[in-house]
This record gives C-alpha cells, sequence and structure tokens, in this order.
C-alpha cells in the first residue's frame, strides 16, 4: 500500500519509511501540513499524521481534509495520550489514534486494519481457508463441523477474520473485541486467543491462527 | 507618606470615606427639611398672632377712639411677656406702648418688618430682635405691633451652630474611622501579601495568618490555606513520582545500557545481537508500561474531579469478568460475579472504574492459590454503589494495608510475582478521584477489597 507520512521529526519518520518499505509498502515523507496537505491529493491508501507540527497542527490539517472530502483514512500520531485528546483527534477526522512512544509492529499493523476497512464492502460471511463464519446467524464451521463459541470468542474471531492474513496487535483487540483502552496488567489477551485457538484449531492439521512473536496474531492459512 | 497614600489609596478607605459622603448628605437633607419645617411654622404663627391683636387693637380704636386705644395699648405693655408695642402721634410722639423708639425698619412689606429693641432687664439694656407690623391709624397715629422673637433667633443659631459642628464631627469621625478601618484592613492585607511572598521565595510549608475571627480576610486566609495544602500535596506527589523514577527506572534503563554495551564488545555474532536486541525491545516495552502507568496515576492525582456520568457498575464488574475469566480458569481458580438484583449505577468514569476493577481482579488471581476463589460484586449500600474485589488468597497482615496503595510497594512475599506495583496505586488514584472510600478488609481468608461510589437512582 501507499502511506503519505506528515511527521516533523526526520528520524522517527525515516524508521518508519524503512520499516514500511521492508514490509513491502511505499511511503512518502514530508515534514509539514501545508506540503503534506497537497501531497495527501494523489493516491495514498492511508495518512500517517502527528498532531504536533510546525505551523498548521494535524487537528486542523486533519479538518481540513475532511472538509475537502478527503476519504483516505487517517492515523494520528500523538505524544498526547490522554482519553480526551484521542476523542479530539477522532473528531477531527481522524480514523485512528496511536500513542508515542509505540511499537512498529503496532503501527503497521493499525495501517493494513486502516487500508483494509477503505475498500471493504458489507459482507455476511468470512472464510479463512476451510474456515467460515457466518456473520449474521453467528455460525462457525471448520470443514464442514460446527464450532460452537462464546459471544465474546465469536466478536474475537470476527475482529481476527475481518483482518485475515494480517498481524492484529493484543491493543487492538482490547480496543476493537473489548472496548478498553487500557493495557491490564496480565496479558489476558494471550488465553482469550488460545482458547479461541483450541476451538478452531485443535483436531485439524493446518493451524490458522497463528502468535506473531513481539507483535500479536494473525489469522491466515497461508501459514 | 508613601503609607498614607497606600491606605488613601485603599479600597477600605475609599468605601468609608463613599459611605460618609452618603450619610452626610442624607442626614444634611434631613435635617435641613426638618428645620426649614420648624421655623417657617413657627414663623407663621407669630405673624398669625400679631396680625390677629391688630385687628383686635383696630377694632377697639373704632369703639373707643385714639384714648380707649391707648389705654389698652398702655395695659397690655404692662404685662410681661413678648408682646411689644408702639403707639405714635402725628408728630411721631410716643403715647402708649413698651418700646423706647420707633424701630428702624430694615424690610418693610405690607407694614411687616423685623427689628432691633432695646430691652431693660435691671440695669443691663440689650438689644433684641423683634417681628412687628406697623398699621397707619386715622389722623396719623401709627400703631406698631410686635412680639420678640430674640429667643427664636437665638434657637435657629443654636440649630445651626449645632447642624455645623455635627456635619464637622462627622467628616472627622468618618475620615478618621476610614482612615482606621482602612489601616486595619491594609495591615491584615499586608501580612497577608507578605505571607504569599515568603511562599513564593520557596517556603512552601509556610501558611497565611488567620485570626480565627471568621470574617471575610479570615475566610479568605483560610480558603487559601486550603489552597496552598492542595498544592504542597501536588508538589509532594510529582516529587514522590520524580523520586520513584530515579529508583524504580534507573535499575531497568541501567539493564537496558549495559546489555547493550556488553553485547558490542569484541566480535559480536548475529545471533547474540538479535538476542540482546530482543531482550532490550522486552525491557524498553516494560520499561514504557511503568512509565505509563505513572503518568496515568499521576495524571488522575493531579486531575480536579472525575466526570460526572452515570456509569453501571453492573454492567462493568461484567465485562471485566468476561475479561479475566479464562485467566482464571487456567490458573484453577473459580471466578464468580454475585449479582446484584437491580441495576447498580454511581457516577464516574467508565474507563478508569474498569481499569481498576481489573487492577483489583488482576492482583487477586495472581495472588490465589490454585483451588481458591475470587469474587466480585457491584452493590447497593445505602448511598452508595461499591465495588467489591474478594479472594481467598493469602491476604495482607493488618501493618500493611495501607502501604499496599503507595507506588512501586510490593510486599515481600511478592518478589516472585509479575508485575510494577503500580497496580494497586492506580485503583487508589481513581478512587481519590471519584471521592470514593477505598476499603482494604480481612476476608477470613484472604483480602477483600471494596470501593464505595456516590450512587445514583437508576432512571
Amino acid at each position: 500500500m501507499r502511506i503519505l507520512i506528515i511527521e516533523d521529526d526526520k528520524e522517527a519518520a525515516a524508521y518508519m519509511v524503512k520499516g514500511l518499505s521492508e514490509h513491502g509498502h511505499v511511503a512518502d515523507h514530508v515534514r509539514d501540513a501545508e506540503t503534506g496537505m497537497i501531497m495527501a491529493e494523489s493516491v495514498y491508501d492511508v495518512i500517517v499524521l502527528d498532531r504536533m507540527l510546525p505551523g498548521m497542527d494535524g487537528l486542523q490539517a486533519a479538518q481540513r481534509l475532511r472538509a475537502e472530502g478527503l476519504g483516505t483514512p487517517i492515523l494520528f500520531l500523538s505524544a498526547l495520550g490522554e482519553v480526551d485528546d484521542r476523542v479530539l483527534g477522532l473528531r477531527a477526522g481522524g480514523d485512528d489514534y496511536l500513542v508515542k512512544p509505540f511499537a512498529f509492529s503496532e503501527l503497521l499493523a493499525r495501517l493494513e486494519a486502516l487500508a483494509r476497512r477503505r475498500g471493504e464492502e458489507p459482507k455476511t460471511e468470512i472464510c479463512v481457508g476451510d474456515l467460515e463464519i457466518h456473520l449474521l446467524s453467528r455460525r462457525v464451521t471448520r470443514s464442514g463441523q460446527r464450532i460452537d463459541l462464546q459471544p465474546r470468542e465469536f466478536k474475537l474471531l470476527e475482529y481476527l477474520a475481518r483482518n485475515a492474513d494480517r498481524v492484529v496487535t493484543r491493543t487492538m483487540l482490547l480496543e476493537n473485541v473489548w472496548e478498553y483502552n487500557f493495557d491490564p496488567q496480565t496479558n489476558v489477551i494471550d488465553v482469550h486467543v488460545s482458547r479461541l485457538r483450541s476451538k478452531i484449531d485443535k483436531g485439524f492439521e493446518l493451524p490458522l491462527l497463528h502468535t506473531v512473536r513481539g507483535a500479536g496474531y494473525r489469522l491466515s492459512d497461508k501459514g | 507618606m508613601q503609607g498614607l497614600k497606600k491606605l488613601v489609596r485603599s479600597t477600605a478607605f475609599r468605601l468609608a470615606i463613599f459611605y460618609l459622603l452618603i450619610f452626610g448628605c442624607s442626614s444634611a437633607v434631613l435635617l435641613g427639611f426638618v428645620f426649614w419645617r420648624s421655623a417657617s411654622f413657627t414663623a407663621e404663627q407669630i405673624d398669625q398672632t400679631i396680625s390677629a391683636e391688630v385687628q383686635g387693637l383696630h377694632e377697639r380704636y373704632r369703639l373707643l377712639g385714639i384714648p380707649g386705644l391707648t389705654q389698652v395699648v398702655n395695659e397690655r405693655s404692662r404685662r410681661q411677656g413678648q408682646s411689644l408695642y408702639h403707639l405714635i402721634n402725628r408728630q411721631g410722639r410716643r403715647i402708649a406702648g413698651n418700646v423706647d423708639s420707633w424701630p428702624k425698619s430694615e424690610t418693610s412689606n405690607q407694614g411687616w418688618m423685623d427689628f432691633n429693641y432695646k430691652h431693660q432687664v435691671g440695669d443691663v439694656i440689650e438689644t433684641r430682635r423683634a417681628r412687628g407690623r406697623e398699621i397707619e391709624i386715622a389722623g396719623g397715629y401709627r400703631l406698631l405691633v410686635g412680639r420678640d422673637v430674640q429667643q427664636r433667633v437665638e434657637l435657629v443659631e443654636l440649630i445651626q451652630s449645632a447642624f455645623w459642628w455635627a456635619g464637622f464631627g462627622i467628616l472627622a469621625l468618618g475620615l478618621l474611622g476610614g482612615l482606621f478601618i482602612g489601616r486595619q484592613m491594609l495591615r491584615r492585607i499586608d501580612s497577608m501579601a507578605a505571607a504569599s511572598a515568603h511562599i513564593m521565595a520557596g517556603h512552601l510549608t509556610h501558611r497565611v495568618p488567620q485570626d480565627g475571627s471568621g470574617d471575610e480576610l479570615d475566610r479568605l486566609a483560610v480558603s487559601l490555606n486550603a489552597m496552598l495544602d492542595r498544592i504542597e500535596s501536588l508538589m509532594n506527589a510529582v516529587r514522590q513520582v520524580s523520586d520513584n523514577i530515579a529508583h524504580d527506572l534507573r535499575t531497568p534503563l541501567n539493564r537496558l545500557r549495559t546489555r547493550a554495551e556488553v553485547t558490542l564488545m569484541g566480535e559480536p555474532d548475529l545471533a547474540s545481537c538479535k538476542e540482546a536486541l530482543e531482550k532490550n525491545l522486552e525491557e524498553a516495552d516494560a520499561l514504557l508500561g511503568t512509565f505509563n502507568a505513572l503518568l496515568d496515576i499521576a495524571r488522575l492525582e493531579g486531575s480536579a474531579s472525575g466526570p460526572r456520568d452515570p456509569v453501571n457498575l453492573g454492567e462493568i464488574v461484567a465485562d471485566v469478568a468476561d475479561l479475566y475469566e479464562p485467566v482464571a480458569e487456567d490458573a484453577q481458580i473459580s471466578l464468580a460475579v454475585i449479582p446484584a438484583g437491580n441495576p447498580i449505577v454511581a457516577v464516574g468514569d467508565r474507563r478508569l472504574l474498569s481499569q481498576a476493577l481489573a487492577n483489583l481482579v488482576d492482583n487477586a488471581i495472581k495472588y490465589t492459590e490454585p483451588g481458591g476463589r475470587v469474587w466480585l460484586s457491584a452493590e447497593r449500600r445505602e448511598k452508595h454503589a461499591v465495588l467489591t474485589v474478594g479472594d481467598t488468597g493469602p491476604g495482607v497482615p493488618e501493618s500493611d494495608r495501607d502501604r499496599i496503595f503507595d507506588r512501586f510497594v510490593r510486599l515481600d512475599s511478592d518478589r516472585g510475582k509479575p508485575g510494577n506495583g503500580l497496580g494497586l496505586s492506580l485503583v487508589r488514584a481513581v478512587a481519590v478521584m471519584h471521592s470514593a472510600e477505598l476499603r482494604v478488609e480481612d476476608g477470613n481468608p484472604g483480602l477483600v477489597v471494596s470501593m464505595a461510589l456516590t450512587a445514583v437512582e437508576h432512571s
């Protein structure tokens, strides 16, 4: 995917560009909001926008871009991590909000999820390999075998499946499945995922739910 | 001089002068009105009496002629009193009356005049003030009928001078009073200003003097001191955070640094570099976690007061239980929610209360042995909506129960367990922010921690 990074910290941006290109993405970097707004008109899948920029700040830039009718997903980067700041960012037209310092894997996972969400059509059924998830009837089968899931397990699987073949971080799961934006002390998510894994992978030769070390999880039939 | 200038500029002095002016003006108007009314009333009465007498004497003349009139005038003149008479003939000679000479009129209006006359008491001759009316009786005879008004004049003068003295007295007293009050106020305000200057100079434990009188300035001093107490406790909190950072973040930072340094020594191979970097990454994440937790706590402790939205505690309990249920099951601990009959609603912040409850449940599961039990509930106790987490773990000795909420405090028995020692500090910060009462009790066995929030009626 093509990513526009609007960030005044040159070094941080250079790491982002490098990391993204190593994962097969093309990233352009600009250092101020004015240039960024001009660049944003060309075709990008997602925009990374720092909140604190020289001149026009990130919030204003996002508001202007949205006012001009730009639909490209925007991910805010900010050193301000309070709930109110997050709400302000999302209200200004941002689609996601990441507080510095962040793990690169977190940024990558969120960018991929954002880019995916854009082109998505409403689905009633998601298939990952031989795993079939019927969203309306909330029925899950693998190789035709019915799998019984608790409501929360279903929500977890649905989120993983919507982001199939992509890494999903623990924080993303907490935010989207449990609607919490704090980190519990113990890694409770791991336990939920391993329980889900035992339900969908046990007894099947090909595992679908993978742990990505240092990053999170991925639901995929491609190993 | 400088002091006087400051005094005159003081609000108290200005107020005193302002009130003095208002009081002075209104009393002047009142006194003036009373004075004018009573003076004109007595003057009118005198004039009426004189007119009546003139008429009577004129009548007498018509009936009895000059001799009759002379007789009456002489009779009346002999009476002791304030009445004055003077009857002169054509040549201007007195033929009856008790006034020595025909007075020189100062003003004459239809025969009315105010004049001075000489009055003999014993050997003393005094000049007295009078008012009278002259009329022409046929044949060049003229009659003057008057009244001695000396007493009235003296009274008026007395009242006038009293008026001036009183006015002067009011002004002087008001001015002095204003200066006095101004000085009193100024002295107290100066001492408050001196105290705040002292505090600003860094003596944070110093306080503004209170005199206990309960007046405006004293109340101001009390609230200023309360504010200073709050500032001091915040400053202490900030200082404690920086001390904590110094103590508890230096060690892992040092590990991070040493690991990088040692790995780079000699000829590092790729595998050992990778291993060291991975370890450092883990360490950095843990550090960031601690750092964020510290910031969260400091932010909560520094914030004014919590949000005031109704929150359904039952939902919070159910969600947190749902989040921790698999963890508890893995640890072979039964996690139970004690159901409340009806919705339990409190004012608060859903996210923060969830986080605090999650920390409590996290701790309870961590310290409870396999086969044990952890329970949580939301219930209504009179005016409070209470969140409770109980366990069947080893509990906390009574002497340590207050200490467990302090930052980085980990009891000796917990050293082996994971955690940064900040979980309960956050719980306490959330409780304080919600003005909630946090209680730690013996579960016999185990520990019961409860947070009593302000309940609202479910609508």
